[in-house]
């Protein structure tokens, strides 16, 4: 479905991507997982076209999408669920799941995906999506107008961060059930353990490169003994660090 | 009523035909067709172009629309509308103006609002403003909407500016008493040369009033827009004044807020907030599958909606 060939990504004299090559079956939940600044969120944005590689190429069901824009990569099938949800003034949820359903889903489908976010809809369909939400509202927004747009690949960056602990349970079963629903591909940038313990495949990146992909039986031991999951340390703050560091 | 009537009436009051209840439709600078009811009269002035709508105590759930058109280039239309709301009266007024211009002479709409609200009355004002034409003259409106509320009265104005008024000079003022509340909503959308000026200028006289106003407005290609506002807080009172806009091309936005607070009990708030289109929200729409033209479209139309 989506293979990235040698791609290389050099920002302010950084070189942020080292000839990444990665494979991304059809149908495959993929996590995405390694150290803050490794280069795992920009390499989602290189494969939706948000920055553009500096060499290398991004092949999508066959076709060299290297040089498409974001707006093509989107109409072809990819969606992305950004780290930091954007607010807009004016716009509403029902607006925003319209345009991300291509105008074409009735309101009670719309209600159906908040209800599966954990929002009710009644509540939040006609709210702006403004300065007024919390930000873990704003994610859960985000991540229903990746489910009705129902992408035969759809990127999360991070989608945990930001949702509350007893709201983490429901997340997971959102990401089966579009899986299950969609019966496309999902990848996920994520450090933490149950979001590991879903996938079918783990890429591990650091330094820029990918260091690990397989599968999830084979990798995970091997990352446990590198990383440390996050649920692990400090209460579940935030913490990235490998051992190495 | 022509074609051109018809669809100017459509844009500024959702109007096909003659509306429901009370309306007194004013074309080229004549009252053309007007209706009352049982509990609403509308009497034309005597000693100045306009006309005074008298709303009887306690009348529920009606409406009254007063639309103008110009069509006629050269035309300088001046009126003066007074509107008498009875104590408790809950309507639904709907006014606007909107001018076809295709000579290259001016065309002007100047009008002047005056609201009385007794006791306990509550309204809900609708005034849009539209412009259109191939011609090269302006065509220009400069309403003035001035609003008495008495104690308890409540108002709700909706300003809508949208397309094709070539100038425009907006100027509210407000006198408030006791538990009197007032919200403004206006949204202007300028474009070439055109320039829009907002004046809100707000007496908060009594006690636990309130007053809500909040602009929006983008300003593209070399367009102009100024927005000044007074909030004077002279009792234990709430104001709140808010004003953001967008800016695209070359257009350019003043924003020149004053709040005065004239009482310790007094608590007002101005916000604005001026600037272009943020990139990330572009950025959002086109991972959505729109171009970076339709989600410039799909902001805009949400921000002004």
């Amino acid at each position: 479905m989506l293979e990235l060939k040698d791609v290389c990504f050099s920002r302010d004299n950084k070189q942020i991507l080292k000839n990444v090559n990665l494979k991304i079956d059809n149908n495959k939940m993929v996590v995405i997982t390694g150290p803050n600044g490794s280069g795992k969120s920009t390499l989602a944005k290189i494969i939706m076209g948000i920055e553009k590689p500096d060499s290398g190429k991004i092949i999508f069901n066959g076709k060299d999408i290297t040089n498409l824009s974001i707006t093509d990569r989107a109409k072809t099938g990819i969606g992305f669920a950004f780290q930091q949800p954007v607010r807009f003034k004016g716009l509403t949820v029902k607006d925003l799941i319209e345009i991300s359903a291509g105008n074409n889903i009735k309101v009670c489908d719309a209600c159906d995906i908040l209800a599966d976010v954990g929002l009710c809809a009644q509540e939040y369909l006609n709210r702006e999506v403004n300065a007024g939400l919390s930000g873990g509202e704003l994610k859960r927004i985000e991540i229903a107008m990746l489910a009705a747009k129902k992408s035969a690949l759809t990127i999360f960056d991070e989608p945990e961060a930001g949702i509350d602990l007893w709201s983490f349970n429901n997340l997971i079963s959102v990401f089966e059930k579009m899986h299950e629903d969609i019966k496309g591909s999902i990848v996920i940038i994520s450090h933490q353990e149950r979001i590991l313990n879903i996938a079918d495949e783990i890429v591990l990146i650091a330094n820029g490169r990918v260091e690990k992909q397989g599968k999830k039986e084979e990798i995970l031991p091997q990352i446990f003994g590198k990383i440390k999951p996050c649920h692990k340390l400090n209460n579940g703050e935030a913490c990235n660090k490998s051992e190495e560091d | 009523m022509d074609k051109i009537e018809k669809e100017l009436l459509k844009q500024i009051a959702d109007i096909e035909e003659v509306p429901i209840g009370a309306y007194n439709i004013r074309e080229n600078g004549k009252g053309v067709a007007r209706n009352t009811t049982a509990n609403i009269d509308i009497v034309t002035k005597k000693d100045k172009p306009g006309i005074d709508i008298i709303v009887k105590p306690n009348t529920k759930n009606e409406s009254i629309h007063i639309p103008v058109v110009l069509t006629q280039g050269g035309l300088n239309d001046l009126v003066y509308n007074d509107f008498y709301i009875g104590e408790n009266a809950e309507v639904v007024i709907v006014a606007g103006c909107g001018i076809h211009n295709s000579t290259c002479e001016t065309s002007e709409h100047d009008g002047i609002h005056t609201f009385h609200l007794a006791k306990g009355a509550k309204i809900k004002y609708i005034e849009k403003h539209y412009g259109e034409g191939e011609g090269t003259g302006d065509r220009i409106l400069n309403p003035q909407t001035i609003i008495n509320l008495d104690e308890n009265a409540s108002m709700e104005m909706e300003s809508v500016q949208i397309k094709g008024v070539s100038s425009t000079v907006r100027e509210t003022y407000a006198n408030m008493k006791k538990g009197s509340n007032l919200v403004i909503t206006e949204r202007i959308m300028t474009t070439g040369k055109q320039t829009a000026k907002t004046v809100f200028d707000v007496n908060l006289d009594g006690e636990d009033s309130s007053v809500h106003v909040a602009s929006r407005s983008v300003a593209e290609d070399n367009s102009v827009q100024e927005f000044i506002s007074n909030v004077k807080g002279n009792a234990k009172c709430f104001g709140h004044v808010e004003c953001d806009a967008i800016i695209m091309g070359n257009g350019r936005v003043i924003s020149d807020p004053k709040i005065e607070a004239n009482n310790v009990d007094a608590s007002l708030i101005h916000e604005a907030a001026i600037g272009k289109i943020a990139g990330e929200q572009l950025t959002k729409l086109m991972t959505l599958g729109l171009t970076e033209k339709e989600a410039e479209e799909q902001i805009i139309n949400g921000f002004l909606k």
